[in-house]
């Protein structure tokens, strides 16, 4: 209860613009005085951060960090702020935060306790739960049915860490292969080199919603661990966290939220006009309602 | 601006939930690196001297041939090659065979990467015998013969052995560049040593992905500068005094 009264008592000081008064550190200041702020983006994390027909940066992260970019205008009275934006991959987003070239970086990157010795982010803006694509007629329906089969996942994730754990736990024996990116991975499935994509759901989601027929894949079996995504930012800045988290906040009470969401996971998007088709998942709803930026 | 948590230990570090230690991985990911780097050598060396030869040789068809093949394997990226071999070919074979490659084949990815990065290499040795060649002076071929070799005595007594010796310092670039692009097999999931520094980056130790780049860059200088004095070595060891880059 006290937590939200000081959560709506932030809420309505950040609209009243009562802030303003103290003086700017950390990022806040960096922007002030060079006129700019650098956003990080994604090329290809559907919906979250990727180029659309015109190599322009769009998604769902996309829109909610343009909030906090507008938010930032606000606070520092500069409407003609430049915006700059930056592509990053996961191999490159945090050294390019921590060494100042980026300020915010907005894609579809896991708030976790590791992360955070380097970075901090905002409250989570989604949740997602690591489970497995497979093709229908495959018959696979539980982490059992993977025993002795080829089961792929995207270098660089922590999905074979699960799979691993999961090995040791349950005596089944899969064999890893590994895609260079998402889609390199789904191809493996689709050619039948792996029985099974283990990554995040909403990524898998993506991967069939695009893939030439759908229908023949599903996201099965058991969630391997449920991961929330944030806004990532420097470390020990707490005002320009406090205006990323503000404005979150402020779009989740309002319920703004919900339309941003059903924009880029229920309607058709860009550049192909597919439908992604996740509805909003029972964590993610619990992270609006109460915001958090705990990571895992 | 915020500054970096520098921590070299890192590599020391468990991996959390697996039992394993960084340093572990990196060092399957030498292994398998060295592994595809020589093996893709041994059949770079010996295809490419074979086909350098053959675009020499006054035979057309096979001069012919010869050329076909470098052209092909020159000009196409190493990645896309690696892309055919692994995911276009199993399409096309017949379906059976397909199969096996894609599900019963052993180590699919290694032996993709062997071939694949073996075969690109030796388009580009070929180019370097064939080079070697032809800097020799024609008296050297026409002596060969007048001696009553035949053709083949010729180039592998008289021909070959200059040529090889005038090549090597290509030969030495290409050896290290043979080790230095197996990097791109992770792009088969190869688990060598660029693939284990992105899955170390990517988000097992995410905190410290400066610390584990470095390391892997000093792990393919050392390789790559062993390889260098190893052939400088066999450089001189093999010099014909007074012989082009014998009179040091």
């Amino acid at each position: 209860m006290r937590k939200t009264l000081i959560l709506s008592a932030a809420v309505t000081a950040a609209f009243a613009g009562a802030v303003q008064a103290e003086e700017l550190t950390g990022t806040l200041k960096k922007i002030n005085d060079t006129n700019m702020i650098t956003v990080g983006h994604r090329e290809s994390s559907i919906p979250f951060s990727y180029l659309d027909d015109r190599q322009k940066p769009v998604g769902y992260a996309m829109d909610l960090c343009n909030r906090v970019v507008a938010e930032v205008k606000k606070k520092l009275n500069k409407p003609s702020l430049v915006v700059k934006l930056v592509p990053v991959t996961s191999q490159t987003r945090i050294p390019l935060m921590v060494n100042g070239t980026i300020d915010m970086e907005c894609g579809s990157t896991t708030n976790s306790k590791e992360r955070q010795k380097q970075v901090a982010f905002s409250y989570s803006y989604f949740v997602t739960a690591v489970r497995m694509a497979a093709k229908t007629n495959a018959g696979i329906k539980t982490l059992d049915d993977l025993n002795g089969k080829p089961v792929v996942t995207t270098t660089g994730t922590t999905s074979d860490r699960y799979i691993k754990q999961n090995e040791q736990g349950k005596a089944i024996d899969v064999k890893n292969v590994y895609g260079k990116d998402h889609a390199e991975s789904f191809m493996m499935v689709e050619t039948g080199r792996a029985a099974a994509f283990v990554m995040d759901d909403i990524l898998l989601a993506s991967q069939i919603a695009t893939s030439k027929n759908p229908k023949d894949y599903a996201i099965v079996g058991p969630a391997l661990s449920v991961e929330p995504y944030g806004i990532m930012m420097r470390k020990d800045d707490p005002q320009f966290k406090k205006v990323a988290d503000d404005t979150l906040a402020a779009i989740y009470k309002s319920g703004e939220i919900n339309k941003i969401y059903d924009k880029w996971f229920m309607q058709p998007i860009p550049p192909k006009n597919v439908t992604i088709n996740l509805p909003m998942s029972d964590k993610l709803k619990e992270a609006i309602k109460n915001p958090t930026d705990v990571g895992i | 601006m915020g500054h970096y948590q520098w921590n070299w230990a890192i590599i020391l570090e468990e991996v959390y939930g697996t039992g394993e230690y960084y340093y572990q991985w990196l060092i399957t990911g030498l292994g398998w690196t060295v592994a595809t780097a020589l093996s893709a050598w041994v059949i770079a060396l010996v295809l490419g001297s074979l086909i350098g030869t053959a675009r020499t040789a006054p035979i057309k068809w096979l001069a012919t041939l010869a050329t076909a093949y470098v052209e092909l394997f020159r000009n196409i990226p190493l990645i896309v090659q690696l892309f055919l071999w692994f995911f276009v070919l199993p399409e096309v074979v017949p379906e059976r065979l397909g199969l096996w490659m894609k599900q019963d084949m052993p180590l699919p990815e290694f032996f993709t990467a062997m071939i694949g990065l073996g075969l690109f290499t030796a388009a580009r040795v070929a180019e370097q015998v064939r080079t070697g060649i032809l800097a020799l002076s024609r008296g050297q071929k026409n002596a060969g013969l007048a001696l009553g070799l035949t053709l083949p005595q010729t180039y592998r007594y008289v021909l070959l052995p200059m040529a090889f010796r005038i090549v090597i310092p290509p030969l030495t670039s290409e050896f290290m560049n043979v080790f230095k692009n197996s990097a791109v097999a992770l792009a088969i999931g190869l688990t060598e040593l660029t693939f284990q520094m992105r899955q170390i980056t990517g988000e097992y130790a995410p905190a410290n992905p400066i610390e584990v780049m470095t390391m892997v860059s000093a792990i393919y200088l050392v390789l790559a500068f062993s390889v260098n004095r190893l052939m400088a070595f066999i450089e001189r060891r093999v010099q014909v005094p007074g012989y082009i880059s014998g009179g040091k």
